[in-house]
């Protein structure tokens, strides 16, 4: 296992699959001979040519359109969104046509592409660079979505997405790019649905996904070495479709449940982990599952403000003392 | 035109015209439901453009308005009729409905509801065929209202920048519903619109299927022969209301009879009378015929056909070929 960061990660398998397969295309702004505002595509253009990684105009809905409709008749391309915040201009391809062509097609038809957008809140990015829309994303029946919390995750998620033949959305992070984790130095696949254990324990359940995985370590090791309190950490990397059996299995062990987001509460993955836990497991739980979730606000720019407006590890450590009636 | 492409293409126009006609009816007896629009009035532009095309290689998309494109391009009439009446025979298994017509096997693909939306899946499908170096080529139609959507500018733009072989057909009937073209868009003639991206385009009575074929000739011949996008508009006029729950209010009677005197068929056939090669007998028997063939095998089709299971109902949302389950090492 070699140590990659997370854009080298995602950079590799773009590679990889490029080289795999001739259908396999990249598209987005600046991704060619710019290399990509994260370096995810870097030196990929010079490899690959102008016809396969593929400089587009700042036209979100309709590249996004044109590399679905090139999905019809075998493309497999990698859509990259500079930044969630431009996704809304994509919504109508992506949720009208993308996720709905096979279905209203009867399955004849299908849309196998990669759309990855980076998203969440930076350094001070402001209200229109800081959205967090992995909950509008995982709303839309036939899109799949998913969420790389650490290189080895957005590698393979990567390379999964591009050999699936529904359309996979990958939810990325600004401030993770540079995030370095081993990753395996063969092919490797992730799966597309699941969670994973980041942690093990028994006495409470921390739900994260991409950034907000780190806050429940984070906070998991407070709650150890303070307040001899074992979270588990739950990762659920894959947000649509949610790992239902996964949610409820973790609860059934530890019986309390925290669920963390870097986005508002509102619709959002902590109200569907909770339903989940609702209808799956409700009489499993010795408390009421908590969120810990950012404010509902447009980000703002000024530095204190920007860091109330979003969880941190020490509101989650708050959030499980309170399940355990420590406050 | 040899007399007997012309006498087919009548045979095709009239047909659409029952078939559309049939729909109509089938609506007010309740067995079609949702959105029904129809296109008696412009015949002559799908029939034209596909004269000139190939169908069921070329690939062709469209709007909401499909049900004639889709069997120019080759669907079962009764298939196409069965999804409208929301049976599992139909083409789209009844899950698309009138505005979501499918028919891959013939290259139809697809009908979309949201107005604009096919102009960049149709530059996709140009710039797939561009990778595979295939002698296909895309065409897309659409209605004039239809070029105020963003994306007609982002993907005309496109396809400019990398010459994909795409023809745009603009089947500019005056009306995005009840709103006149000039009270909607700057400039009416929506051919000169394009001219901001170096595409070619030009403009062809939509009424004549001739003159259709012929702009559309020089139109396909431009794309096939790797020339890059072209956009033909094609000027016509829709004799329904917009959709069925469409009173038609919004338009002058002089202008309705203007454009009834020009209809598609009555010019053709006409042309065929003159021409001494049918008489009007000769139609009256045509059309006794098509009449006959949509009751008794189209319709009856449609209506003998089963709907699809509820059992069913969450297939086709996810792949069912595991390509996704396994992490995609399938
Ligand atoms: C994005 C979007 N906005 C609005 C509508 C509602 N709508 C349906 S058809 C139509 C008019 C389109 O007119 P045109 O493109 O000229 O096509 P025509 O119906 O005349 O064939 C409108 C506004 C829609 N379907 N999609
Ligand atoms: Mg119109």
């Amino acid at each position: 296992m070699g140590v990659l960061m997370y854009w080298e990660a995602i950079r590799r398998a773009h590679d990889e699959e490029l080289a795999n397969d001739p259908m396999v295309i990249v598209m987005g702004e600046d991704v060619g001979v710019a290399g990509g505002t994260y370096k995810a595509t870097r030196g990929l253009y010079e490899k690959y040519g102008p016809e396969r990684v593929i400089d587009t105009p700042i036209s979100e809905n309709s590249y996004t359109g044109l590399g679905i409709g090139a999905s019809f008749l075998g493309v497999r391309p990698i859509i990259e969104l500079m930044s969630v915040n431009f996704a809304w201009l994509a919504l109508d391809q992506i949720a009208n046509t993308a996720a709905k062509v096979r279905y209203m097609s009867g399955g004849q038809l299908s849309a196998p592409v990669v759309i990855r957008s980076p998203g969440g809140s930076a350094h001070q990015l402001g209200s229109q660079h800081s959205a967090r829309m992995e909950k509008v994303f995982m709303s839309i029946a036939g899109l799949r979505v998913v969420t790389p919390s650490n290189p080895r995750q957005a590698y393979g998620l990567l390379k999964s997405a591009v050999r699936c033949n529904d359309p996979v959305f990958i939810n990325e992070h600004e401030l993770m790019y540079n995030l370095k984790g081993e990753v395996p130095d063969g092919e490797y696949f992730h799966p597309l649905e699941g969670s994973e254990l980041a942690r093990e324990g028994r006495d409470v359940t921390l739900f994260g996904y991409n950034v907000s995985v780190h806050l429940c370590l984070q906070a998991a090791d407070v709650l150890a070495r303070e307040h001899g309190i074992e979270a588990e950490v739950v990762d659920l990397y894959a947000l649509s479709p949610l790992d239902r059996a996964g949610i409820a299995r973790s609860v059934a062990r530890t019986h309390r449940a925290v669920v963390v987001e870097e986005a508002e509460a509102p619709v959002g993955v902590g109200a569907e982990v909770i339903a989940i836990l609702n209808e799956e497991c409700f009489f499993e739980l010795d408390a009421p599952p908590r969120r810990v979730s950012a404010r509902n606000v447009p980000i703002p720019y000024a530095r204190n403000l920007e860091k109330a407006a979003v969880p941190h590890a020490a509101d989650v450590v708050q959030a499980v003392l309170g399940l355990f009636g420590r406050t | 035109m040899e007399i007997a492409d012309k006498k087919r293409i009548l045979r095709d126009m009239l047909f659409s015209r029952r078939f559309e006609e049939r729909c109509y009816e089938a609506y007010v007896e309740r067995k079609i439901g949702g959105f029904l629009h129809l296109y008696p009035g412009q015949e002559a532009c799908v029939h034209g453009v596909m004269e000139a095309a190939r169908p069921g290689h070329d690939y062709v998309i469209t709007g909401y308005r499909d049900h004639i494109h889709a069997i120019r391009c080759g669907a079962d009439p009764k298939a196409v009729m069965a999804e409208l009446f929301g049976k599992e025979t139909g083409v789209s298994r009844g899950r698309g409905g009138s505005m979501h017509l499918f028919d891959v096997k013939h290259r139809f693909m697809g009908g979309y509801a949201l107005v604009g939306g096919p102009f960049p899946l149709a530059a996709g499908m140009a710039k797939a065929i561009q990778m595979r170096g295939g002698d296909e080529i895309a065409i897309c139609f659409l209605g004039d209202a239809a070029n105020n959507q963003g994306t007609f500018h982002e993907s005309l733009n496109m396809a400019a920048l990398w010459k994909l072989p795409v023809l745009y057909v603009c089947e500019n009937n005056l009306y995005g519903i009840g709103t006149r073209i000039d009270r909607s868009t700057a400039v009416v003639d929506q051919y000169k619109r394009v001219c901001g991206y170096g595409i070619p385009a030009a403009q062809a009575d939509g009424q004549d299927v001739e003159a259709v074929a012929r702009a559309a000739a020089a139109a396909v011949d431009h794309v096939r022969g790797g020339g890059g996008p072209y956009f033909l508009e094609l000027l016509t006029y829709r004799y329904r209301g917009h959709s069925m729950s469409d009173s038609n209010a919004y338009r002058a009677k002089e202008e309705e009879r203007m454009w009834s005197g020009r209809d598609p068929i009555i010019l053709l056939r006409d042309r065929l009378i003159e021409a001494g090669a049918m008489t009007k007998e000769d139609y009256k028997a045509l059309d006794t015929e098509i009449l006959e063939e949509i009751e008794e095998e189209i319709i009856a089709f449609a209506e003998s056909s089963p709907p699809p299971a509820v059992e069913d109902l969450e297939r086709y949302v996810w792949a069912e070929d595991g390509s996704c389950r396994s992490g995609g090492a399938g």
